[in-house]
């Protein structure tokens, strides 16, 4: 099984990537990259991350959602986070990186933020 | 309670962080930690690992990573060695410093350091270098 599935939907202009599994080094913080790379290149600049199901995060991937932030914004588009576990909000925190990030509890807050 | 060790050794590449991790995952229980502090413990193992392979070893797989786990009598001790050439651990920025925080990596020391109460460096007499992580009850 892989280490991490990225399920890919649309809402309105907004790509939200249900994410289940892990985010470490090696292939699940790839997939991610390679996820955000590819719609990018497409120009779906407005993402949703939703990491409902991810029970595990590395530094990888932390730095790999550090990325995808900067290279998203740098494109002019901005990336959400939905759905952090408690887990994941702590690491965040306690790295700082949770005032970086914009994170909603809900679908629907999250999609009626995005500019 | 008795004190018993684990020993393994891994080759320097990546598929085998999560070796070390099932490891420690079993040896976290049968030590007598809750699920938060494994939580923890499980984190700063993978990460020291991870740069014990990428930075210490460059990811040579002729070179092995020896992982040693202690269950203590008030906690637990991991040392992960290397073969590398070792580094400085005072010279890594603080990743939580505004300058530093949307750098993409540098956040592995600061997690060991984050879940462990003890972190220290040491270069091995016989060549290569070891980090001693513990986690008292």
């Amino acid at each position: 099984m892989a280490e991490l599935s990225i399920r890919e939907r649309q809402a309105g202009d907004i790509t939200v990537l249900d994410m289940d599994g892990r985010i470490t080094i090696g292939e699940g913080s790839v997939a991610l990259r390679s996820a955000v790379r590819r719609l990018l290149e497409e120009g779906k600049k407005n993402i949703l991350l939703n990491l409902a199901g991810v029970g595990y995060i590395d530094s990888s991937g932390i730095g790999e959602l550090v990325s995808s932030y900067t290279a998203i914004n740098k494109e002019g588009g901005q990336l959400k986070l939905l759905s952090l576990t408690q887990k994941l909000q702590d690491l965040l925190t306690i790295t700082k990186l949770l005032t970086v990030f914009d994170a909603y509890d809900t679908e629907a807050e999250a999609l009626s933020n995005f500019k | 309670m008795t004190e018993q060790t684990t020993r393994l050794v891994l080759p320097s590449h990546i598929e085998a962080v999560a070796d070390a991790a099932a490891a420690v995952t079993d040896f976290v229980k049968s030590c007598g930690f809750d699920e938060q502090a494994a939580f923890g413990i499980d984190m700063a193992l993978r990460e020291a690992v991870t740069n014990a392979m990428v930075h210490g070893n460059q990811e040579d797989e002729a070179k092995s990573v020896e992982v040693i786990f202690s269950c203590l009598k008030d906690g637990l001790e991991i040392e992960v060695r290397d073969q590398g050439e070792g580094f400085d651990p005072a010279t890594v920025p603080d990743p939580t410093e505004p300058a530093n925080v949307l750098k993409p990596s540098g956040r592995g020391i600061f997690l060991m350091r984050t879940f462990m109460d003890q972190v220290e460096w040491f270069a091995r007499p016989e060549g290569g270098t070891a980090v001693r992580m513990v986690k008292k009850f």
